[in-house]
Parts: C-alpha cells; sequence; structure tokens
C-alpha cells in the first residue's frame, strides 16, 4: 500500500522533472537570442539565485521575489529581488541607503563610494565593488524553509497521532514515518553507537537524515526550479559542521587518546600516527560535506546537461534520446535522495560511535 | 570553481534553520514518537513475558495437580489397604471370639453333663440299693413262709457253719 504510493509519487516526480527540465531549457534560449551555452545554464540552475525564477515566456522573466538581506558599513539594507529585475549580469543598479548594488551571477556586490557601474578585470570579476554580509533569502534557503514547514507537517502530526490514539498503535501518516524512524534507531543508531549510548543521538540523527533526504527530493523537483540546496556546499558545510562538533564535544577520554596517543603500538608509530589522526579528525566531517554536495549536484549536472544536447545538436531528433538517458538518470537519482541522506547519517552515527567507544 | 566555495549567507541560514528544526523535532516529535515505540515496544516484551510465565504456571499446575492426584492415588491405596487390614482383623478377633465363646460353652455343658450324670448315678444307686432291698425282703419273706424252707436252710447254714 505504502510501497504502492511512494511508486506513484516517485513516478510522478520524474516524469514532472523530465517535462520541466526540457521545458525550462526551451524558454531560455528562446527568450534569449545569443548562442546557447549549456555550462551557463547548468552552472545558473545548480548554483543558488536571489529569486525563485519560474518561467520565462514571451520575453518575459516570471518569477517569485525573495527578501535580500545585506549588512554593510551602514547597518541593514533590505529590499526584494525584484528590483534587479531579472538582471544577474551586473546592468541594474539599485540605489538604497546612498549605497549602490548590483547583481552579478547571483552574487550582490556593494559598489564602491562614487562607482556608478561594476567594471570588470580579465576573468570578469568586479574590480570597483565589495561582497556585503550577505543574509538574503535566496531560493535554496526559500526551499530549505519550505522544507522546513513539511517536515513539521508531518512529524508534528505523526507525534500527535499517537498522542491521540492513547494505545500507541501507529495510523495514518504515523504508520508511514514508523518505519523510517525505526529503520534509524535500528539500523543507524544502534549498530553503529552501540545500544547503550544511542539515545543521546538519535534527534540529531533522525533531523539529518531526514532534513537532507527532503531536500533532496526536492532538489528533484523541477517546478521550484532545482533548488538545489543539498548540492549546495554551503548546506553540507553547515550539516558536516554540526556532526563535526558534535562528535568533538562528545569524544571521551578513549577517543582523544587513540587521536593523540595510539594505544597498543610502539612510540615511533605512536608520533607517525599522530598528525594523521588529527587531519582525520578534520578529513571525516570534510568527507561528508564533499560527498553529499557531489552527489546531488552531479546528479543534476548529468540530467540538465542530457537535456542541453537537444539544444547543442538543435534537432528534436535528439529529444527521445535525451528524455530516455535523463530518465534513467532521474530514477537513479530518486534512490540516490535515499542513499546520501542515508549515508550522511550512517558516518555521522559511525563518527559518535568511535568518539563514545569504551576502551576494550 | 565558484561552486565549491560556501555562501555565507546560506551557511548562516542552515546552521540556524537546522538548530531549530532539530529543537522544534526533538521536543515535539522524536520524544513522543520514540517514547511511543519504545512504550510499545516494552509492552510487547512484558506481554510475551507474561505469556511465557501464565505459560510455566500452567505447567506448574498441571505437575501440581499431577502430584495431588498421585498422592490422592496412595492415600486412597493407603485407606483401603488399612480397611482391609481392620476388616480382617475384626474378622479375625470375631473368629477368635467366637471360637473362645463357643470352648467356654462346651466345657461348661460337659461340666453341666458331668454333674448331671453324677447326680444320675447316685440317685440310680439309691434306687438299685432300695430295690434290692425290696427284692431281698420279698425273696427272704418268700423263703420263710413254710416251715420246712425253714428249717431247711437253718440246717443248710449250719451245715456250712460247721465245715467252717
Amino acid at each position: 500500500m505504502t510501497f504502492n504510493t511512494f511508486k506513484r509519487v516517485a513516478f510522478t516526480l520524474l516524469f514532472l522533472s523530465v517535462f520541466s527540465f526540457s521545458f525550462a531549457k526551451d524558454d531560455k534560449s528562446k527568450a534569449s537570442d545569443k548562442e546557447f551555452d549549456a555550462k551557463e545554464m547548468i552552472m545558473h540552475h545548480v548554483k543558488d539565485a536571489y529569486g525563485m525564477h519560474i518561467i520565462d515566456y514571451d520575453g518575459h522573466s516570471y518569477s517569485i521575489p525573495l527578501p535580500i538581506i545585506l549588512y554593510t558599513d551602514k547597518g541593514l539594507t533590505t529590499f526584494m529581488s525584484s528590483e534587479f529585475h531579472h538582471d544577474y549580469n551586473g546592468e541594474v543598479v539599485v540605489e538604497k541607503n546612498g549605497q549602490r548594488f548590483v547583481n552579478v551571477h547571483e552574487k550582490i556586490y556593494l559598489l564602491n563610494e562614487g562607482e556608478v557601474a561594476v567594471a570588470y578585470d580579465a576573468e570578469h570579476h568586479p574590480t570597483n565593488a565589495q561582497r556585503p554580509w550577505d543574509f538574503s533569502v535566496t531560493r535554496n534557503v526559500f526551499m530549505m524553509w519550505v522544507s522546513v514547514v513539511v517536515l513539521l507537517l508531518i512529524f508534528l502530526t505523526a507525534a500527535k497521532r499517537y498522542k491521540k490514539s492513547g494505545d500507541n498503535v501507529p495510523k495514518g501518516i504515523a504508520s508511514f514515518v514508523e518505519p523510517l524512524i525505526v529503520f534509524v534507531r535500528d539500523e543507524i543508531a544502534k549498530p553503529m553507537i552501540g545500544e547503550h549510548k544511542y539515545k543521546r543521538f538519535m534527534p540529531y540523527l533522525l533531523t539529518v537524515f531526514f532534513f537532507i533526504w527532503i531536500n533532496n527530493i526536492f532538489g528533484l523537483i523541477p517546478i521550484l526550479n532545482g533548488a538545489n540546496l543539498s548540492g549546495n556546499i554551503a548546506f553540507t558545510f553547515a550539516l558536516a559542521f554540526c556532526t563535526f562538533l558534535i562528535t568533538t564535544f562528545s569524544g571521551n577520554k578513549n577517543y582523544w587518546k587513540h587521536i593523540f596517543w595510539m594505544p597498543g603500538v610502539p612510540v615511533p608509530m605512536k608520533l607517525f600516527l599522530m598528525p594523521i589522526e588529527i587531519v582525520g579528525m578534520f578529513v571525516k566531517p570534510v568527507s561528508l560535506m564533499i560527498r553529499l554536495f557531489a552527489n546531488i549536484t552531479a546528479g543534476h549536472i548529468i540530467i540538465l546537461a542530457l537535456m542541453s544536447l537537444i539544444f547543442i545538436f538543435e534537432s528534436i531528433a535528439v529529444a527521445p534520446v535525451s528524455i530516455a538517458f535523463s530518465l534513467f538518470i532521474g530514477v537513479i537519482e530518486i534512490v540516490v535522495t535515499a542513499i546520501q541522506a542515508y549515508i550522511f547519517t550512517v558516518l555521522s552515527a559511525l563518527y559518535f560511535g568511535m568518539a563514545t567507544e569504551d576502551a576494550h | 570553481m565558484e561552486l565549491i566555495k560556501p555562501d555565507f549567507g546560506l551557511v548562516f541560514w542552515s546552521l540556524v534553520t537546522f538548530a531549530i528544526l532539530l529543537f522544534v523535532l526533538r521536543k515535539f516529535a522524536w520524544k513522543p514518537i520514540l517514547g511511543a515505540v519504545e512504550d510499545r515496544e516494552e509492552g510487547i516484551k512484558s506481554a510475551l513475558a507474561s505469556a511465557e510465565n501464565a505459560r510455566k504456571e500452567m505447567e506448574n499446575l498441571h505437575a501440581d495437580n499431577e502430584r495431588i492426584l498421585q498422592e490422592a492415588r496412595a492415600e486412597r491405596e493407603l485407606m483401603l489397604k488399612d480397611a482391609r487390614d481392620m476388616k480382617n482383623k475384626i474378622v479375625s478377633d470375631a473368629k477368635e471370639e467366637a471360637q473362645t465363646q463357643a470352648n467356654k460353652m462346651i466345657a461348661q455343658a460337659q461340666s453341666a453333663i458331668e454333674s448331671e450324670k453324677k447326680a444320675a448315678m447316685a440317685e440310680l444307686k439309691s434306687h438299685v440299693a432300695g430295690l434290692s432291698l425290696e427284692i431281698a425282703e420279698k425273696v427272704v419273706r418268700n423263703e420263710l413262709s413254710n416251715k420246712d424252707k425253714q428249717l431247711k436252710l437253718v440246717e443248710d447254714m449250719l451245715g456250712e457253719a460247721t465245715l467252717n
């Protein structure tokens, strides 16, 4: 029953994604009469942006404006992303609080005092502008909040079910999420951390697992214009940083001993292992960060690249091949959404387990 | 290269959002759900344990019943044996009593017969003595009824007396 629902949702997402990627591309190439640049299009989709761009139609871009929040020497400046009028080439200058801002490839720059237009060096970096502290609600932040709302809806409703029923029998949404929660507990937390200590880490592991998973799935929904939160290194950095903090602060004596003075090996070996272990402390979360970012971004790039083939060859005949391949990759991506969430959670749990392991 | 440079803003919002999400879910979702799941598992475990206990108790009860039955059987056996012994004893006692009683009665009867016999003998003797005297009297009277005979007798007696 549940599996059928899942299948139906998965296929719907898949078809939507294929349809919409191709659709979005079509509009783009029509809107700009320039030569089609696959790399630029793909990077634009994969990276973060101010404003949720929905569609280009009949020469007009339609997007949901999002707030831009900047902190400069003159304090907080806020305005809506729509003030740039969909420009991200630094052409539209927005003036606020006596400061001038431009949007260069979805990065906001503050023009230096007195400058009215942005100037570039040979590598197309702005020369007369700096980046302010940027707390803007970008489309990734926006999608993150949407995902939070969805997560809260799902899990608070599920929790309420238990409270209401009184007899602890899962019904409705609770019967759908309970196996997942029990899976995280029995297949991830218990074997990796140990029967006695896993409870402390359960909230973190569950939150991370579902947060990553739902954002991976949201990244595959194309009508959201490929909001690619879990394929953004800032997001994976934040989560990996949390894992690093928890690992470091829950490390017991045994853990630190294994890092600084490896027991059971001769002294020269201890000295040799110490720097390796210290580097390892940081490499572990960095690997978490890169793995999630790279896997999700790679999936997006492959699908977009396959779709771009149609426009590179400028032939409708390529479309069936492109669609078939991106369908195939899309199916894999759906599996990857869960697998990457699982891997991140398992490895986090493994690190917690290593940090809290007793001396043997 | 820009792809792998974390944006400060997104890191900031990710951390803040994740912290809030973690806090809210921990308090309002994970705790009740995990609590309920654990409660249920506890419940199932204890139900299984109590079922096992009940089964063991049943077994014990069964064994008890068997034991009690065995005891009852043994007791019945004992009682039957007692009763049989008692019966035998009563019968033998009665027999003995009857025997002694009979012996006693026989002895009494014998002694009664003896004394009766003695009395009868004594009576018979006196009777015989009386009869003898009567007969003797009659004979003597008869003998001495005529003179001849009396003389003869005297003569015989005298004859005999001289011989002596």
